[in-house]
């Protein structure tokens, strides 16, 4: 029975290892949901650099408030640019409607972005350091990470401009090979890296805010459940004694 | 004052005796005076188990209803609404979810302990009959759930599961029509299917699984000896390897049921997507008619049959192996014309053929969780294929001539 369980144990954890596998290569990206300061920072970064084009209409004000140790004044200042009530959802201010004329389509919500993405936060923080200056793209923009990507790099200035250097695949198609730094931006590269580290947490954080409360008390509950079951076996034991 | 509590309680006992004289009489039919072989190995776990994940999913089913919205303009929000700000909705939908999962995997175990110790033989045909129903029934239930939270998976499975159905001649395209209620995947087919998810099927369910119930009480429990243990009786009339299931079952089940709600529990607390196997990261995408997803496929406990289906390239073709690969079980009583019915009497060529049918259809559900892209892949599944049936059609055959071992008079116990 022992052999069982385990190697049921080891299919189900190798199975979490191949699903997350695949694809263009992720940098893990440290993203620590229980670093507070690490989320604070994130969500003002969210709303500085990305809510002005991307919502996150399932993350209420108020939310955020109380998984994030912050008040509502602090929040209503330091968050809220839009006029939005506390009890409501973090929707930009770009209205659809203006969205595709300026941009050229509805950039879309980033709620679950990071449960979409396979990797999630690792996927998110890849992706901010991927950007890189082409100039065949509408807005000059192209991202290795998401080839095409119509989004421009809202951090650039804090990251500084990459350059592309062009190498074929197997096919002999023309590939990037990897980034190259061609003029700096106002941060370190390991100051940058706390940004998008901070930004993929918080929208990690976003994309499922019952996480927190689920891994909190998933301990207490997974042991309670231990000590049932060793009470379970200790009751089956005394009953099946006279089981000859 | 003990005194007077147990009179009362006797009292009261008495009272309802008296106007349900039967009560006493089915408790002690199925469970105090049920006889069941006390030889009962790892593998008899899982029929309970299957019990406890539907009992899961009717009460964590019926909390979600409570706040979802069958409608396709309210669906996804419905479920973030669950997930974010209705008190342990997150718990809720990630127990009904996780339970989904863990149900097929408590099913497939279950049947495969009767493969390996012929459950399946007389006189326990229509127990196993009963169950490959129950199992039909299942699919089309965690097919019709899938759709609800109305993802781009929910929405382009439903699409291509309800296209199948237009493969048939003739009646196909109208039959698609008239599953759907629409010319395609739509609002109306969201709120048929969920009708049909939260009353039609689960009710069919229950009813299926009390006749399962009932014709195994009828006939009695197998065991891994594959030992008829009503045969050997003490002087008492109680078979003598048999013991009352309650309590020895009831107390050995609780412990089986207690490790099960742990495992479950630790997916639930800190992997209820499993890594994208539970819940599929393409899932948290509203569904959207106007964008196809790179990669249709199913969830992992369809993905064996839904790479048969691949494997053939005519599509009426495909559709019929897929139903008849799942339609076979029904035949199984009849296929295996071995005398004995435990793998532990049987010759080599059983223990092969079920390893390499177990082989085939791991392989066959991770094939079925590809792309499908690479060449290899295609012709793998066909060959998996045709052994899944070869196992099936050849079992009259290779069950006759394989040498059995003389089964014992009584079952193999150790303490």
């Amino acid at each position: 029975m022992k052999k069982f369980l385990i190697s049921w144990i080891l299919a189900l954890s190798s199975s979490v290892v191949m699903a997350s596998g695949g694809g263009e290569t992720l940098e893990p990206s440290g993203a620590d949901l229980n670093d507070k300061a690490s989320l604070q920072r994130g969500a003002k970064l969210f709303v500085n650099y990305c809510m002005g084009c991307h919502s996150l209409k399932y993350m209420r004000y108020s939310r955020v408030a109380t998984d994030l140790n912050l008040s509502e004044e602090e929040v209503q200042l330091w968050l809220n640019f839009t006029g939005a009530k506390f009890g409501e959802p973090m929707v930009s201010a770009m209205k659809p409607e203006d969205a595709a004329t300026w941009v050229g389509a509805l950039p879309p919500d980033l709620s679950l972005t990071a449960r979409v993405r396979p990797g999630g936060a690792d996927w998110i923080f890849t992706y901010l350091k991927s950007f890189y200056v082409d100039p065949a793209r509408p807005l000059g923009w192209n991202n290795k990470l998401f080839p095409n990507a119509s989004m421009p790099n809202p951090l650039w200035e804090l990251q500084g401009v990459q350059v592309a250097e062009m190498g074929k695949d197997a096919n002999g198609q023309p590939m990037v090979e990897h980034l190259q730094m061609s003029s700096p931006g106002t941060l370190s590269a390991e100051e940058y890296d706390r940004v998008a580290r901070d930004l993929s947490n918080f929208l990690e954080y976003a994309a499922e805010p019952a996480a927190l409360k689920r891994q909190a008390i998933g301990a207490y509950v997974v042991l309670f459940l231990a000590f049932l079951t060793f009470m379970a076996w200790m009751l089956k034991s005394e009953y099946w004694r006279d089981v000859k | 004052m003990i005194g007077f509590v147990s009179r009362q309680i006797d009292n009261a006992y008495g009272w309802f005796n008296e106007r349900a004289p039967g009560a006493t009489a089915w408790w002690n039919r199925h469970a105090g005076q049920y006889y069941a072989p006390k030889n009962f190995n790892f593998w008899y776990y899982f029929g309970s188990l299957a019990m406890l994940v539907f009992v899961n999913q009717i009460l964590t089913g019926i909390w979600l209803t409570m706040n979802y919205k069958p409608t396709a303009a309210e669906a996804f929000d419905s479920v973030e609404y669950i997930m974010r700000d209705v008190e342990w909705g997150w718990l809720i939908r990630y127990m009904h979810s996780t339970g989904a999962s863990l149900f097929f995997v408590v099913v497939y175990l279950h049947m495969f302990r009767g493969l390996i110790y012929g459950s399946y033989k007389k006189p326990r045909e229509l127990i196993w009959t009963l169950g490959v129903v129950i199992f039909l029934v299942l699919m089309a239930e965690a097919f019709l759930g899938y759709v609800l939270p109305w993802g781009q998976m929910s929405y382009w499975g439903a699409q291509v599961i309800t296209s199948l159905f237009g493969a048939i001649p003739v009646v196909g395209e109208p039959l698609v029509e008239f599953i759907r209620g629409d010319y395609l995947i739509s609002d109306a087919t969201l709120n048929r299917f969920f009708a049909l998810h939260v009353i039609a099927l689960p009710f069919v369910l229950a009813g299926l699984i009390y006749m399962h119930l009932m014709a195994l009480h009828e006939v009695g429990s197998n065991n891994p000896d594959g030992v008829e243990i009503k045969k050997v009786k003490g002087t008492d009339g109680k078979p003598k390897d048999g013991i009352p299931f309650h309590p020895y079952y009831t107390v050995k089940d609780l412990f089986g049921a207690s490790f099960f709600i742990m495992v479950a529990a630790f997916i639930i607390f800190f992997g209820p997507t499993m890594g994208g196997w539970f819940l599929e990261h393409d899932n948290f995408t509203a569904a959207n008619p106007m964008v196809t997803p790179a990669h249709i496929k199913p969830v992992w406990y369809f993905t064996p049959y839904y790479a048969m289906l691949r494997a053939v390239p005519d599509k009426l073709l495909g559709v019929i192996i897929m139903g008849a690969a799942t339609l076979i079980f029904f035949a199984l009583p009849w296929l295996d014309r071995s005398e004995v019915k435990s793998i532990r009497y049987r010759g080599p060529i059983t223990k092969i053929m079920i390893s390499l049918f177990v082989v085939s259809f791991l392989v066959l559900g991770w094939l079925g969780t590809r792309s499908g892209a690479e060449a290899w892949e295609k012709p793998l599944a066909f060959w998996l294929t045709i052994f899944y049936f070869a196992f099936f059609f050849t079992m009259p055959i290779w069950s006759k001539i394989d040498k059995t071992k003389k089964v014992p008079d009584r079952v193999t116990f150790e303490h």
